[in-house]
């Protein structure tokens, strides 16, 4: 696979949904509820659709005889450029739902920007993908209002949640060197200027849910350039181990 | 009400069951037969979300990621199974939190096939050929049953339980044409699940409780020892194709029957798992109780915040 600009810019949007796809696809037969286990194996799957398509374009722009399996399962920890955020485990459902919660208001605001990327491929599966983000943001935007206005229980485990995972929001905004290569030229999205409307979002859907705006000031980063949490060796270690055990097999 | 009249109504049910009506909720039932339907739906209910824990052990594992979204899609139409069933089985008059209550105290059963472990991939296969195969058997007749919500319910279970057998066998043909490896590794998985699959049929029909009431109510239309040869006749050409083997030495084609004569059964095997003794049912049943119990949390802030809009919202219109 050729590392060029484009492919790493789209390694950077795929990740994030392949590796949060994982981590939800960890929960399936566990949720509180059969309502919510049903709808967040969905988000799963939503998820690794869209992983797909962005693998298979990457697989035909590479130029090599790779496949969307050999980008998903066959490459070491530091080549993969998820963010942070979506590798952290699922402590409880607190976490579950502030995750994506975080996740999924950045998602819908890349992706309405994505759609006009001159680049049709990536603009395609934008406006497809978009049409589910915008069903998780929802989900997940009620959920933190349930949590955070519901009992002083679940107002405490969510408002804990919220603070923990805070430090990792910063980082959806980092553009890397090869992400502006490929802003400059049209096709990718400065994620730097959705930062305003970001925090302002997810600030409404907090105070509305009676929770506090964290006021941490130090953030954390990495995923982004292939230096992740050590949660995420054990990510791969489960992802890859079928692609590892048994290689070049057809399945 | 007067006994007369509770057998006039009796005669009334029983010959609109047997003129293929169907009941509904608000009919009339004998007591017998709500009970009964309420332990077999509910018993069906189970096994969907206990089902859902096997498989979903691999989800993470999965070898490529058509085989990943396809098991999820599958393990979360087993959840879409279970929350059906659960919502017919309330139309008899008892709640899915009873239910739940019933399944986590162990009052309540669920097909014992889940209490055995996927330890490979190959197991997602076999799994889908032979478990969901035996459960299409078992669930055919039931969309022709006589209580309506039931019967309904069933008729989309079984058009998704089809695909999910295809997919299975899809998978092991995979295996089967790959490697020595893989097909070994198919070889095993169906040595594992040949067995407790013609168990899932249930015990043979002189030892089975329930059977000639059920068969009354069209709750059953053929005995388990039936259903069970109608699996193996169906199945055996399959494993045929694949080029595996099925683990039974008494495994022969009948001429004169025109059906497979196969080897004793282990039922010894089969009440110990029945019993709570399988491989995996304490584990099964921590994993239920444990999403239960850390999931009470999120149920209770889900009722008081749904309270509190509810007063909101009344307060708005005052």
């Amino acid at each position: 696979m050729k590392d060029s600009h484009l492919v790493k810019y789209i390694l950077g949007i795929a990740d994030n949904a392949l590796i949060l796809g994982q981590r939800l696809g960890e929960l399936c037969g566990h949720g509180p509820t059969l309502e919510t286990d049903i709808a967040l194996t969905n988000m799963s799957l939503d998820l690794l659709g869209q992983t797909r398509n962005y693998y298979q374009y990457v697989a035909k722009i590479s130029g090599d005889d790779s496949t969307e399996d050999d980008i998903a399962f066959l490459r070491t920890e530091r080549q993969y450029l998820n963010v942070l955020l979506v590798e952290q485990p699922n402590q409880h459902f607190g976490y579950v739902i502030a995750r994506q919660f975080y996740f999924d208001v950045f998602h819908y605001l890349l992706l309405e920007k994505l759609q006009a990327s001159t680049d049709e491929n990536l603009a395609a599966i934008a406006k497809k993908s978009i049409k589910e983000v915008s069903y998780h943001q929802r989900f997940s935007s009620d959920w933190i209002k349930r949590l955070g206005d519901g009992t002083s229980e679940s107002h405490n485990k969510i408002q804990t949640a919220i603070n923990d995972l805070w430090a990792y929001t910063d980082e959806l905004f980092e553009v890397t060197e090869d992400d502006s290569h490929i802003v400059n030229i049209g096709i990718g999205v400065d994620v730097s200027e959705l930062k305003a409307e970001y925090y302002s979002k997810v600030s409404e859907v907090l105070k509305e849910s009676t929770l506090e705006i964290p006021d941490n000031k130090y953030f954390k980063k990495g995923g982004k350039i292939g230096i992740h949490s050590e949660h995420m060796g054990y990510i791969l270690a489960d992802l890859q181990y079928m692609q590892r055990t048994y290689p070049k097999m057809k399945w | 009400m007067s006994e007369a009249e509770i057998k006039n109504l009796e005669e009334i049910f029983e010959s609109r069951i047997a003129r293929d009506e169907k009941i509904e909720p608000k009919d009339w039932m004998p007591e017998k037969y709500r009970k009964t339907h309420i332990r077999q739906m509910s018993q069906h209910a189970h096994s969907e979300i206990i089902g859902m824990l096997p498989e979903g052990n691999w989800i993470t594992r999965a070898p490529s990621l058509r085989r990943k979204v396809a098991l999820l899609a599958k393990v979360q139409d087993e959840g879409g199974h279970g929350l059906y069933l659960y919502s017919a089985c309330e139309t008899l008059g008892i709640s899915r939190d009873e239910l739940f209550e019933q399944l986590h105290s162990g009052k309540a059963k669920y097909s014992s096939i889940f209490n055995y472990p996927t330890v490979t991939w190959a197991d997602m296969g076999a799994i889908g050929w032979l478990v969901d195969g035996a459960a299409i058997i078992n669930q055919v007749p039931l969309c022709n049953t006589s209580y309506g919500p039931y019967a309904r319910a069933m008729v989309r279970v079984c058009k998704e339980e089809s695909f999910h057998q295809r997919q299975g066998f899809e998978i092991m043909l995979k295996l089967c044409q790959g490697s020595p490896e893989q097909k070994e590794m198919a070889q095993d998985a169906l040595n594992r699940w040949w067995w407790p699959s013609l168990m899932m049929l249930g015990p043979t029909d002189d030892k089975s409780v329930h059977t000639e009431q059920s068969m009354k109510w069209k709750l059953k239309r053929k005995t388990n020892d039936e259903l069970r040869q109608q699996f193996i006749d169906q199945t055996v050409p399959q494993a045929e194709v694949l080029g595996i083997t099925v683990p039974d030495p008494d495994l022969k084609w009948n001429e004169e029957k025109g059906q497979y004569d196969f080897g004793e059964i282990d039922w010894d095997e089969f009440w110990q798992v029945v019993k709570g003794h399988g491989p995996c049912n304490k584990e099964r049943m921590t994993a239920r109780v444990s999403a239960w119990e850390e999931g009470e949390w999120v149920r209770d802030a889900a009722m008081a915040y749904a309270d509190k809009k509810d007063k909101k919202n009344v307060a708005k219109a005052s």
